[in-house]
């Protein structure tokens, strides 16, 4: 029987609990994601991100709290057109960045 | 010549302001609440960006004052301005052709926001009593050989209406950035996040020190404010932030919260202002004639500053504003 209620799952980020291995993979093997500012230009550029709510902002930030649960599918958005890189002031690979986040979520498409 | 100068405060804007006027051929009198020269730099340890060590700096201005010949009141306190007097506390009263007032400011008190457990918890403290650990040597608390995870949060006593600290303090940020990258290299297994509200990184090398400290250094960077601290029953510290840029509540446990005090006013401020043409802001720092054009001259024509006391500044800012100082004071008693 259904009563219409539902358990809600706390949507804080636990930074205790969150496995951070492929986090830590990722900036070891591209390192110059650490110096994102977080300024957005890659956002603000973006044809996907014009179109839905795709955001390589956000996208890598929650890779960088261990949060990856439908990341995937959000890169999957992405047409790798590279126009993110062109205006990144950190100068990130960020096309790189993308593919590498995709692969060790497990996209071997 | 013997036109009389008074220079309340040495710290380093009072000291090379004495060393400047001296230069020129005044007899200047530094009084000093304190019981030596050199003011708050006596206490740190590197000095942003460069890991310049404090007493790098301090020391030549010490020795001007020596070789100079300046005359030094130690453990002085000034207790009532007058346009061309100053008394101490012991009742003297020393009258002066002009005065210039370096009376620097105070760290801010961390255990007015209570919520994050200053003096409460153990191993809660603040950048400068981190700094008294690194001249030290160590840090409370943690071991060289084992993974430890350090928050430090940057803004506490800063851009806060809540604890009357409307302003920004400026130099944190980039004080927060250094003392990260410190913490890394002595405890290389640690895991360090800088929690800020913005980065402001205003100095020539502070934006490449920033960027030094994330791709050398690994040090992240979340951005929000943490709003409350707990003690965990293991004695570590259980933090509570949003991430702004994801937009969800953050939670994390360190064994080290480092709470990035500002500069509040001077607590001497109040007393000066009650002379005539001494005028405070709204975060009580004192404000100058006109900030573009007479940042060193007051209302009053024999009274004059230099360094903190009218705004937060760096270390090269205050040394600045000391010779300015010492220039409009000589222009001022017709060297």
């Amino acid at each position: 029987m259904s009563w219409g209620y539902t358990i809600n799952r706390a949507r804080d980020i636990d930074m205790d609990r969150n496995d951070m291995t492929i986090s830590k993979l990722i900036l070891e093997k591209i390192p110059s994601l650490q110096g994102c500012i977080a300024c957005g230009a890659c956002v603000a550029t973006c044809s996907t991100g014009a179109l839905t709510k795709y955001s390589l902002r956000k996208v890598h930030t929650l890779v960088r709290r261990g949060e990856y649960s439908g990341l995937l599918d959000e890169l999957n958005k992405c047409m790798l057109c590279g126009k993110c890189q062109l205006v990144c002031p950190r100068g990130i690979n960020t096309r790189a960045v993308i593919s590498l986040i995709k692969r060790e979520l497990g996209d071997h498409r | 010549m013997n036109k009389e100068v008074i220079i309340i405060g040495g710290g380093v804007a009072g000291m090379q302001c004495a060393i400047s006027l001296a230069e020129m051929g005044v007899k200047p009198t530094i009084i000093e609440k304190s019981d030596k020269l050199g003011g708050k730099l006596n206490d740190w340890y590197k000095l942003f960006p460069t890991f310049t060590s404090a007493s790098e700096v301090l020391n030549p201005l010490k020795d001007m004052i020596n070789e100079l010949g300046v005359d030094v009141k130690l453990s002085s306190e000034v207790t009532k301005l007058e346009p061309k007097s100053v008394t101490i506390a012991d009742g003297t009263t020393m009258s002066a052709d002009a005065i210039v007032i370096c009376s620097g400011f105070e760290v801010f008190d961390a255990r007015l926001k209570e919520e994050y457990g200053y003096k409460i918890y153990d191993n809660v403290i603040t950048s400068v009593d981190l700094e008294r650990m690194f001249c030290e040597g160590s840090v409370q608390n943690l071991d060289k050989n084992s993974p430890s995870r350090i928050a430090i949060l940057h803004c506490v006593g800063s851009r806060d209406e809540k604890v009357c600290q409307t302003h920004c303090s400026r130099v944190c940020c980039v004080a927060g950035v250094k003392q990260a990258i410190e913490l890394k290299e002595l405890y290389p297994k640690s895991e360090i996040f800088n929690f800020y509200m913005d980065i402001r990184m205003f100095g020539c090398g502070y934006e490449e020190l920033y960027k030094e400290a994330q791709i050398k250094h690994n040090i992240h960077f979340v951005r929000g404010r943490i709003s409350e601290a707990a003690q965990t029953i293991d004695s570590k510290i259980q933090i509570k932030s949003e991430d702004t840029l994801i937009g969800r509540p953050l939670k994390m446990t360190v064994d080290l919260l480092v709470l990035m005090v500002g500069m509040s006013a001077g607590k001497s401020n109040n007393s000066f202002a009650t002379t005539d043409g001494i005028n405070l802001n709204t975060s009580g720092f004192i404000s100058p004639k006109n900030i573009f054009t007479e940042c060193v001259s007051s209302d009053v024509d024999s009274i004059f500053y230099a360094g903190t006391v009218t705004a937060p500044k760096n270390i090269g800012e205050s040394i600045t504003e000391g010779v300015a100082a010492a220039h409009k004071v000589a222009k001022f008693i017709k060297l």
